[in-house]
């Protein structure tokens, strides 16, 4: 298989994220969202890796499989307090600081 | 027909209906299901690459550590049981036209570039050159993750402390 097909599954599986993260009510679900996208860089990322022959991309994968492991700990975090003081997880219930 | 690329459009197909699933799933639970079965064909799209050990990171950090903690907020969080609440916002056909119109992008301009069709032979042993990269050319990034890593973590667990 050519790096294009890797390149058009990454491509597919970022759009499906962009649209969870896009139409997701609930903001666990958002977060799912964002990790759907961060799954396709990762695929782009080790693609391009294997057919330059370097390994710096796959380095760059761990940092961002790291990073992404780091954001969901503290994302979750975030809405359990958010749970704790307003009793809902609804991303358009918090609204707080809307003008 | 190669089993290489029979195996491809197996696991492509395994991803993008998991993905799709994440997003339209009615039930927050079933979406992280799906999630993990999404997940765990990125790990094949990684085996298929060569990439063994970041298929083995992707299946312990991913597939064991992020579900477990997503599953855990889900519980925790869950109050409406038996109360039909909509899981989508007023936007969905603005987000479907914004992703389909980005992925129209993306695949135009891909489509354009003359790409690599032939993977080249395989040059080094990927675990080891990946461990030599991270103690060698970026161990400053590295040390800064660890570094990161920890704060991320004590600044969860403070956040989820119980109140006193």
């Amino acid at each position: 298989m050519g790096l294009q097909a890797y390149l058009t599954l990454a491509a597919a599986l970022f759009s499906i994220g962009l649209f969870g993260v896009t139409t997701r009510r609930n903001t666990i679900g958002i977060l799912l969202g964002i990790e759907l996208m961060l799954n396709a860089v990762n695929i782009n990322l080790v693609a391009f890796s294997r057919f330059h022959g370097s390994a710096t991309g796959m380095v760059f994968t761990v940092f961002a499989i790291c990073i992404t492991v780091a954001e969901a700990a503290m994302g979750l975090a975030i809405v359990i307090l958010l749970f704790r003081k307003r009793r809902t997880v609804q991303a358009d219930h918090l609204d707080l600081l809307r003008g | 027909m190669t089993a290489e690329s029979l195996a491809f459009y197996g696991v492509s197909i395994v991803l993008t209906g998991s993905a799709l699933a994440v997003v339209l799933s009615k039930n927050l639970f079933h979406a992280v299901l799906w999630l993990a079965l999404t997940l765990t064909g990125t790990a094949g799209v990684f085996l298929l690459l060569d990439a063994e050990f970041l298929a083995a990171v992707q299946l312990l950090l991913y597939a064991g550590g992020i579900i477990t903690i997503v599953v855990f907020a889900i519980v925790v969080t869950e109050r409406l049981v038996g109360q039909r609440l909509s899981q989508t916002n007023r936007g969905v056909a603005a987000g479907a036209g914004v992703s389909l119109a980005l992925l129209g992008l993306v695949l135009s301009t891909i489509g354009d570039q003359p790409l690599a069709t032939i993977k080249p032979a395989m040059a080094f042993d990927v675990t080891r050159a990946i461990g030599e990269n991270v103690l060698g050319e970026f161990v400053l990034a590295f040390e800064l993750l660890a570094v990161l890593m920890l704060a991320a973590l004590v600044g969860a667990i403070y956040f989820a402390r119980p109140e006193d």
